[in-house]
């Protein structure tokens, strides 16, 4: 029992850095602002809550996993928040997205 | 197991170097915010695996603070951005013409 909950543990943490890491090459590769955003909100919710999940799974029912909880919580519900609050300041500024200008500009970019 | 939480340090740390990168040569304001803010949440996480790699749990105390002032802080910074002045009233896009 204790071998399998170290089992999925390290599967998570793994599965948590590889999104992590995903998402921080993404941001440093994408051609876009809004794309780099969206590459970097898959590090701010898959990433980290897998790695929260993966430590959970170590700590056991203690205080410590109730912490865990929180922490995923909070990131769970700020981090987008934050990705929101952030594009919306940007299209508002007058940051295009780069397919609206390469496409054939007003005609198809809003439906 | 004490491997995977070191694997999991070291692959943050280069999220960090890479989130730091984007934030020194990224084009408009809204990408080096966006770096500070992927930055903040790798920070967590590092607190949090170094937490458990050292063997002290009251490293996350530290995490939840890092976490809200992180969120906050970006909240604050786009607004500082957007008016030039943290105490300005809000409201001010959808009446602006």
């Amino acid at each position: 029992m204790s071998l399998l909950v170290d089992i999925a543990s390290a599967l998570c943490l793994i599965a948590g850095a590889f999104f992590c890491l995903v998402g921080a090459w993404g941001l440093l590769r994408m051609p876009d602002f809004y794309t780099r955003v969206h590459a970097a909100s898959v590090l701010e919710t898959l990433g980290a809550d897998l790695i929260l999940l993966g430590l959970a799974l170590q700590a056991g029912l203690t205080l410590v996993a109730v912490k865990l909880l929180m922490i995923g919580l909070l990131i769970f519900f700020a981090s987008p928040t934050a990705s929101h609050a952030l594009v919306r300041a940007a299209l508002l500024s007058g940051i295009k997205p780069l397919l609206a200008t390469a496409d054939s500009g007003e005609a198809s970019s809003k439906p | 197991m004490s491997l995977v939480l070191a694997g999991a340090t070291l692959a943050l740390i280069v999220c960090t170097l890479l989130a730091l990168l984007r934030a020194a040569l990224g084009p408009t304001v809204f990408d080096r915010l966006q770096a500070a803010n992927t930055v903040g949440t790798s920070a967590m996480m590092l607190l949090a695996l170094f937490g458990f790699l050292f063997g002290r749990p009251e490293f996350l105390d530290l995490a939840i603070t890092y976490g809200l002032l992180n969120v906050i802080g970006v909240i604050a910074v786009l607004k500082f951005f957007r008016q030039g002045d943290l105490g300005a009233a809000g409201a001010s896009t959808e009446k602006k013409p």
